[in-house]
């Protein structure tokens, strides 16, 4: 995943020692600021970090269009399009 | 990359014979670029710390005078004798644990030509780009007899500390019976929403302790964030004491007489036994000295970098900037940090910022276990941040006391992540 974000934003010129670039896809920076980065955060809201891509995907679809309720998410989620979703999930997925 | 690399070398003179000596990009050996970040609030330390966190070799300046930061998000909860503020209070020795140069200083000036920033000492810190998070000014004087030695006896408590303590020892020592007064400026201002969630705290409050109290809130605007909400949630659990007064009904404020805590408004006068003047606002002072402030008194931005319409290389984030849709508030400032340091990141490499997406969720308490909800997803278009069209809103205006104790709980639990992801 690192290595397809690295090549897509096209610094493999600088020296590898320096790469510790892992720019997050649109729309992801922002969900920590509810979903806790941290587990030592004592929190409802579950963290992402490492979670399932395919159950992310699945619960982003399913606030959009109403099928789960959701306190805020229901709201955000219409803000974001399918390709989206995908690279968001796939970004946590692959957090540790 | 050719671009990006010669504004680089360009401010940095130390550096220039040596790159010149080495035509290869000036990361590659060793020069870390300088990215300054003034303000250590929501949106400076959010900054500062996406940018070590994206790239470890940019060297990070945290500029910021005071040792302890006091979050304003639940501030309201403090004033009415809810939560202590040390529950607000955070340092920044985790930030610097970050290896983020944190400068206990104040900055005076900017050199946008130059590239340097000048702190209180006379020292010159010199960047590559320069991200700004001053956050809000009050605007003294704006309010006929509101001044800062004004506030000493009629607090604004909209920045978080002895102000805060200061309206809720006011509201403590009032007697029972007393009118209660809260002025609420026009937009924009901090917190949309704050001043309702201020007056229905204190309401609690007053309901519980004084409950021949009564409050007032004059306002200076014909609508409000969550007003629905917040309306019938009034009307609910607060009624005949809380009343709001539009502007069209009388409730712009065009003085203050601090000596008698009295109000004057086009429509009459109002004594109070407590007041609490929210006056109008502008961005941090450093904003004007940088020359990024526009005659409004905030800072337009470019909606995908956050670079500053008025100088480039400097970043506004948060309260301080003209973030479109977004509101000023922590989650924003938040949002808006992280966004800004992938860009930074990728000017300082060459490259070109990617189209970002941002988000805010704002909760309010209306009381202790009732909480309510703002939230909306942006992105830049025609050169400002939008809402995406079908996205976002308020909590339902129909729903069962368990979702607004619910929503009461996911307040405190974000309060807590923020936190923890910015200061922890």
């Amino acid at each position: 995943m690192r290595r397809t974000l690295a090549a897509a934003i096209g610094f493999a010129s600088v020296s590898a020692a320096m790469v510790a670039w892992a720019e997050p896809p649109a729309g992801a920076a922002a969900c920590s600021g509810c979903h806790p980065a941290l587990a030592r955060v004592t929190s409802p809201v579950p963290r992402l970090g490492g979670l399932d891509r395919i159950a992310i995907v699945r619960a982003m679809q399913d606030f959009r269009s109403g099928q789960r309720a959701g306190t805020v998410m229901d709201r955000i989620a219409k803000g974001f399009t399918d390709e989206e979703v995908q690279a968001i999930a796939a970004w946590y997925a692959a957090q540790r | 990359m050719r671009v990006g690399r010669r504004e680089f070398l360009g401010s940095v003179v130390a550096v220039a014979t040596a790159a010149a000596l080495f035509p290869r990009p000036a990361f590659a050996q060793g020069a870390a670029p300088r990215v300054v970040v003034i303000g250590g609030g929501f949106a400076g330390a959010s900054c500062a710390r996406a940018l070590r966190q994206l790239d470890p070799g940019i060297t990070v300046t945290l500029v910021e005078p005071n040792t302890t930061f006091t979050a304003c998000p639940f501030s309201n909860a403090v004033i009415a004798g809810l939560r202590e503020l040390s529950a607000q209070q955070f340092t920044y020795e985790r930030i610097a644990a970050d290896g983020i140069v944190v400068a206990r200083t104040s900055a005076t000036a900017v050199d946008p030509h130059a590239r340097s920033v000048t702190l209180a000492d006379g020292a010159r810190l010199p960047y590559d780009r320069l991200v700004l998070a001053p956050g809000i000014d009050l605007r003294w004087g704006a309010l006929p007899g509101y001044d800062e030695a004004a506030a000493g006896q009629v607090p604004h408590a909209w920045r978080g500390g002895e102000q805060t303590l200061l309206l809720r020892r006011q509201l403590e020592a009032m007697p029972d019976g007393g009118l209660v007064v809260i002025t609420a400026p026009a937009n924009p201002f901090r917190c949309p929403p704050g001043p309702y969630e201020r007056a229905s705290l204190i309401a609690h409050y007053l309901k519980t302790k004084k409950p021949r109290a009564k409050l007032l809130i004059l306002d200076a605007k014909d609508a409000f964030s969550k007003q629905k909400l917040f309306q019938a949630a009034w009307a609910e659990l607060y009624p005949g004491l809380l009343e709001w007064v539009p502007l069209s009904k009388g409730g712009n404020v065009t003085a203050v007489e601090v000596a008698t805590r009295t109000l004057v408004t086009d429509f009459g006068r109002h004594q109070a036994a407590v007041a609490n003047v929210i006056p109008p606002q502008k961005a941090g002072r450093i904003a004007d000295a940088a020359g990024v402030a526009d005659r409004t008194g905030w800072c337009p931005i470019d909606p995908v970098t956050f670079e500053s319409k008025l100088q480039p290389s400097i970043h506004v984030v948060g309260d301080a900037a003209i973030a479109g849709a977004m509101p000023k508030s922590a989650f924003a400032a938040n949002s808006q940090a992280k966004t800004c340091a992938a860009a930074v990141v990728r000017l300082l490499r060459g490259s070109v910022p990617s189209t970002p997406k941002l988000i805010n969720t704002c909760y309010s308490l209306v009381a202790p276990d009732y909480g309510i909800s703002i939230a909306g997803v942006y992105q830049p278009s025609s050169g400002q941040l939008a809402d995406v069209p079908g996205a976002g809103g308020v909590s339902p205006s129909e729903a069962p006391r368990a979702t607004r104790a619910a929503e009461a709980v996911l307040a405190e639990a974000w309060f807590r992540t923020i936190a923890a992801e910015v200061f922890g």
